[in-house]
């Protein structure tokens, strides 16, 4: 089994601390053969997760861009006819059109993907995985069996979202933030029927993913640097990557819980986020007392340290390349992880800026103002530092530049 | 047939530049790595200045030919708007000028500090001062804005003055139903399972007497030029939003959490008509929440008017009380039995309900 091989030399660098554990596999370094499976498939190394987050990244960017294309022709030319359209996507471009109903199901299934599916796995399981070991000296994730469990999860979960585009009613159609009432009620819209139960599967599956990986990055970072690593001599993108996992860490599971409470609303007649609701064609529904807001509350404690997650891996990758390839140390490396520190904080302060029209209160309104416009100091001091390092740099125009 | 040749074509362009970049691989080789690498740093440099001009003109051009088509052109038709736009114009001009430095500094750094042999780097790695100043300037300018958004804010979000008249909107999946509080100017109680969406299209509780005199109307609502306007807004069945891009606010409509928004309207729709030279002009209400499959055709009209064209359509609205029972309505009943009816027997008939 090559991690417990990865394991067994990991215990050379680190000393004998460990060996008690693993000590019954003595052999597995030398008798190191790997079968297509193990190797490919369900690896633990973590330059092959990374490259298996990597392609099926790549995979979801360019599926997800081709649903852009889609229903941007029909926003551009709304009365326009594309018969190929048709042959395309059959019932769902009735006449060359897109109907409604799969216009806001590419829409929603194009942001979902787009955001979570490549900007953040396929971003952080990426760069994480490839870069965390390499950059600090490891010989790999601290948990190489979670690692690869996180790619596996993250695998599941894009088939079933990918199975919910062909299920009768449609997948889910209300938008990337899936509110409820709409994403609630199945009366409300087709594609919060079995779309939407698919899409919260999905959903869940990935946030496990997300955890697992992020756990495993950050312990890695924490333990597993080689000597004289100090953190304060960590790569700025490995700083970065750490941010991003603890954001992810931290936040995922409000989401989590978010869609746990929205299962319930949809399958069990509870009221977390229903109350006075009249459906057309059905009539009054019992739920009294629920706040449709409190989802959204839920949903943005991670949707705005979401946006980071996305931001952070490559302000750090940016640091890193500008200067190595300008020849010079970064400026203000104190300077930057401060910010890069300070921007994930902020993270967590902001998250109703999305939500100054649910009717919020003004007052609590206003203090999300300020702290939302704090942001932009950190962030400015980032922009300065990296002028400043290409200043009176030698720049090679290498291709990361 | 012309989709396998757009496919054809695109694969033509890949394998051409796949063979010219194969081409100028060889040519390097045998040119000499080093050389043909700091030839190729050269022609970097130099388009990063390209980039730059290019991309100024782009922002230029753009905006020559768009600025026109945006809301940003038009003058906003509330009080609101007005300072909504003066926010968004300072916020623009402050952080161009930030983009313009910054874009022009990171391309002529590029350009000019680009791989020279005679050059030795500036090792400069830190310098507290010059952090505490670029720490310090957007502090400063970002309180500016601050200061500057939060007193609207407080003032957008704060109460109508007093001679505000008040309008209810009710969202549903897809259309907008409004009440106006009638005479009294007080709005009856409702609850949503007496909705009925033939009569009944909020849920009135008929039995309150101030909603006796509640009017309904859909899909276009009537406010006065001048008279600042205060919506209680909610919504039937999932959330929706009030956008009033004309008179830039909008708020969203939430099943069981009444929010509200108030503006005072600038221009009639008249004078809108005049000012935009369309005849066709209206003030839209445009759902700005997804909210389901008929999301898109989900408008209504905000129709403004003068006091008196208001107080002429007004008299012409017909209470919901008498819409859902037609009985009751004196206008219905023939003269002679209207002695009958009196007062009294109409209130017994609502108790008894
Ligand atoms: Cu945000
Ligand atoms: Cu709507």
């Amino acid at each position: 089994m090559s991690n417990e091989a990865a394991i067994i030399e990991d215990v050379h660098v680190h000393g004998a601390a460990h060996h008690e554990a693993h000590g019954h596999d003595d052999h597995g370094h030398h008798e190191h053969h790997d079968t297509f499976l193990t190797k490919y498939v369900f690896s633990q190394d973590h330059k092959m997760i990374a490259k298996q987050f990597l392609i099926t990244g790549m995979v979801w960017a360019v599926l997800g861009g081709l649903m852009s294309v889609l229903f941007r022709l029909q926003l551009g030319y709304p009365d326009a006819s594309f018969p190929w359209l048709e042959s395309l996507l059959g019932k769902w471009a009735k006449g060359g059109q897109i109907t409604p109903e799969a216009y806001y199901a590419l829409v929603t299934t194009h942001g979902t993907v787009l955001v979570f599916f490549v900007l953040t796995a396929g971003l952080s399981g990426t760069f994480a995985n490839f870069l965390i070991p390499l950059q600090i000296g490891a010989r790999d994730m601290a948990s190489p069996f979670m690692n690869m469990l996180s790619y596996w999860f993250f695998f599941v979960a894009s088939i079933i979202m990918l199975s919910s585009m062909f299920v009768e009613t449609g997948p889910f159609s209300g938008g990337w933030t899936a509110y409820p009432p709409l994403s609630a009620l199945g009366d409300a819209s087709p594609g919060s029927k079995t779309g939407m139960d698919l899409w919260i599967i999905a959903m869940a599956l990935f946030i496990v993913s997300s955890l697992l990986g992020g756990l495993n990055y950050i312990a890695t970072i924490l333990n597993m640097r080689t000597k004289g690593m100090s953190m304060t001599r960590l790569p700025l993108t490995i700083w970065a990557l750490f941010f991003t996992a603890v954001l992810g860490v931290l936040s995922f599971p409000v989401l989590l819980s978010g869609m746990i409470l929205l299962i319930f609303d949809r399958n069990f007649g509870t009221s977390f986020y229903l109350s006075d609701i009249f459906v057309n064609g059905v009539g009054a529904l019992p739920n009294e007392g629920g706040s449709a807001i409190l989802y959204q509350h839920l949903f943005w404690f991670l949707g705005h340290p979401e946006v980071y997650i996305i931001l952070l891996p490559a302000m750090g990758m940016v640091s890193e390349i500008m200067s190595v390839s300008s020849r010079k140390p970064i400026f203000g490396y104190m300077a930057m992880l401060g910010s890069l520190f300070a921007i994930a904080a902020l993270a967590f302060l902001v998250w109703a800026h999305h939500m100054f029209v649910t009717g919020l209160n003004p007052f609590l309104g206003s203090v999300f103002v300020l702290l939302t416009l704090l942001i932009a100091v950190p962030s400015a001091i980032k922009v300065f530092n990296w002028l400043t390092t290409l200043w009176r740099g030698n720049i090679r125009f290498t291709p990361g530049m | 047939m012309s989709l396998y040749l757009s496919i054809a074509i695109i694969a033509l362009i890949f394998i051409v530049i796949f063979q010219i970049a194969k081409a100028s691989e060889y040519v390097s080789v045998l040119k000499g790595e080093e050389v043909s690498r700091k030839q190729n740093n050269k022609i970097n440099g130099a388009l990063m200045i390209v980039f730059m001009v290019l991309g100024f003109v782009g922002i230029y051009v753009c905006n020559e030919y768009l600025f026109s088509k945006t809301l940003l052109a038009q003058e906003a038709a509330s009080i609101q708007g007005e300072k909504v736009d003066q926010m968004i114009w300072v916020t623009l001009i402050i952080t161009g000028i930030v983009f313009v430095i910054t874009q022009v500094l990171l391309f002529w750094f590029a350009y000019k500090y680009q791989e020279n042999d005679n050059r030795k780097v500036f090792f400069f790695a830190h310098s507290t001062k010059l952090e505490l100043i670029w720490t310090a300037i957007p502090a400063i300018t970002l309180t500016v804005l601050v200061v500057f958004g939060l007193r609207n804010w407080f003032f957008f979000t704060g109460e109508p003055p007093k001679n505000a008249m008040v309008v209810e909107v009710t969202g549903k999946q897809f259309g907008w139903i409004f009440r106006y509080p009638g005479k009294d100017a007080v709005f009856g109680k409702k609850y949503y399972k007496n909705i009925d969406p033939a009569v009944n299209s909020v849920g009135i509780v008929w039995d309150d007497k101030l909603a006796q005199d509640d009017i309904l109307t859909e899909q276009t609502m009537y406010v006065v030029k001048g008279t600042p306007v205060k919506l209680i807004i909610g919504s039937r069945d999932v959330i929706h939003d009030v956008g009033l891009s004309h008179f830039r606010l909008k708020m969203d409509a939430v099943p069981g959490i009444p929010t509200t928004m108030w503006f005072t309207p600038k221009f009639t729709t008249k004078e809108m008509k005049e000012k935009t030279g369309n005849p066709n002009f209206a003030y839209e209400i445009s759902c700005d929440q997804m909210c389901g499959n008929g999301h898109y055709s989900m408008k209504g009209i905000v129709e403004v008017v003068t006091q008196e064209e208001y107080d002429m359509w007004m008299a012409k609205q017909k209470a919901q009380y008498l819409v859902a029972f037609p009985e009751k309505d004196p206008s219905n009943v023939p003269a002679a039995a209207t002695a009958k009816t009196t007062d009294s027997t109409a209130k017994t008939a609502v108790a008894k309900m």
